[in-house]
């Protein structure tokens, strides 16, 4: 089938995908934007975690035919033209990078979770981020990178 | 999704209700809610948290915020899994399950709805198109047992509702048993005992070992099984645990005033 969506602010078209592939599958194989990772795909890890219409879901557990028409914007916008963005300078700084798998997935995370809320306590920062896993880290640092980024307290943009 | 990604099924067709927007309203009919099947936790937990606070509880017990912004109430409904953590929460205000086809819709009590795990009393060509729901008349609780605060399935769970107006409270075991279970002796009992002292009117407190007992009769009408979750036995217990703390936390609040 023929997929047409939003990625990134970009029109794309896609041809030929398969009506049981996921949104991640297109994003990573198809479209050539493979900062959201493959780890788990059952929604376990949010390695894959993305904007659909400016919603933060796992885009392994959405059916690629779902995003057909919808915007989406994975990590790789996260970042603009003037470098990094405020959350990933923390997590660089905060040492909060190991392997990195896991590390598009917390900032897209992060990302919106400043957007909701610019000052998160930590049960809530805890709590918005239970649904990513780092393997490597133990955490600590990345929750020192989340704080850094609060700190900072740049209105995130989209 | 998951069973797709995995190659465990490969359906002839796939359905994406997320394009019906009729899935997604709420509405109040005949002093009772009409939530579509399609409501999200995410948006049950914000749009809804002070009319159905028991369901609102259990839903930010649910995953993770992806798994909220996206997994819907109605699924939980046709998943019919036992550890369905938004199912407690409508036993214990006897919601309706709403299934429509294109012979017309029809309603059917939550605990009919359920029939076991994984099966339901949906039709193959019905759909549940919402559940209908009273706003709560007093306080609800929902509590719910696993290895972490986030992303887990419930080892068992328990959803309480003080119904004042109806002077009856109410309470359902999760995951400890084939389907949710309402406690309907525990429920019988502790009406009785506060109707017996007055405590709808004085408000007063509930004694210790009224909440002891009803905490017993809930254990008493669990039917778990071990599995890799946990023991029976375990189960058996914690749910009389949870009902005991739930009811203690409710009663109090009612105390409070509403
Ligand atoms: C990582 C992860 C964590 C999870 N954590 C929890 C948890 O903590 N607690 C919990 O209870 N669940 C949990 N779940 C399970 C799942 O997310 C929920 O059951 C959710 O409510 C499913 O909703 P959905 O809209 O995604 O349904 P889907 O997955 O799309 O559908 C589920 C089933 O219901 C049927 N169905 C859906 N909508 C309708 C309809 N309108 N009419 C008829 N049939 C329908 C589908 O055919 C399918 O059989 C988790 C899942 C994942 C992947
Ligand atoms: S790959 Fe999607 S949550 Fe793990
Ligand atoms: S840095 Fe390796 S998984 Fe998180």
């Amino acid at each position: 089938m023929r997929l047409n969506l939003t990625v990134n602010g970009e029109q794309r078209e896609t041809d030929g995908v398969w009506e049981g592939e996921s949104l991640l599958y297109v994003l990573r194989e198809r479209l050539g934007l493979p900062g959201s990772k493959n780890a788990c795909e059952q929604g376990e890890c949010g390695s894959c975690s993305v904007y659909l219409d400016g919603i933060l879901v796992c885009s392994c557990l959405v059916l690629a035919g779902q995003a057909e028409g919808s915007e989406v914007v994975t990590v790789e916008a996260v970042s603009g033209d003037s470098g990094l963005h405020p959350v990933q300078e923390a997590f660089v700084e905060a040492g909060a990078v190991q392997c990195g798998f896991c590390t598009p997935g917390f900032v897209v995370a992060t990302h919106d979770l400043l957007r909701r809320n610019p000052e998160p306590s930590e049960a809530e920062v805890r709590e918005a981020l239970a649904g990513n896993l780092c393997r490597c880290t133990g955490y600590e640092k990345i929750l020192d990178a989340v704080r850094r980024a609060a700190a900072r307290g740049e209105d995130a943009p989209r | 999704m998951v069973e797709l990604n995995f190659a465990r099924v490969r359906p002839e067709a796939v359905m994406d209700l997320t394009r019906v927007p009729e899935l997604r309203e709420w509405g109040t009919e005949n002093g009772r809610l009409r939530v579509g099947a399609g409501i999200t936790y995410t948006r049950v937990i914000r749009e809804l948290g002070d009319r159905l606070p028991g369901l609102a509880m259990a839903s930010r017990t649910v995953g993770s915020p992806q798994i909220r912004n996206r997994g819907t109430v109605g699924g939980n409904l046709g998943t019919a899994s036992p550890a369905g953590d938004a199912l407690p929460p409508l036993y214990v205000s006897d919601a309706e399950v709403e299934l429509a086809s294109v012979e017309g819709t029809r309603r059917v009590p939550v605990a009919e709805f359920v029939k076991a795990p994984k099966r339901t009393a949906t039709n193959p060509e019905e759909l549940i198109s919402a559940f209908l729901v009273p706003e709560a008349g007093g306080p609800q609780q929902y509590a719910k047992i696993g290895p972490r605060n986030a992303m887990v399935i419930a080892v068992c769970s328990l959803g309480l509702a003080v119904h004042p107006e109806r002077k009856e409270v109410c309470a359902c075991i999760g995951s400890a048993g084939p389907t949710p279970i309402r406690a309907c002796e525990a429920e019988d009992f502790i009406r009785g005992v506060i109707e017996e002292e007055g405590l709808w009117e004085s408000r007063g407190e509930l004694a210790e070992a009224a909440l002891g007992r009803f905490g017993e009769l809930v254990s008493e009408a669990a039917r778990p099984i071990s599995d890799v979750r946990g023991t029976a036995a375990y189960r058996t217990h914690a749910v009389g645990v949870l009902a005991r703390r739930t009811l203690g936390w409710a009663w109090n609040e009612y105390r409070g005033g509403i």
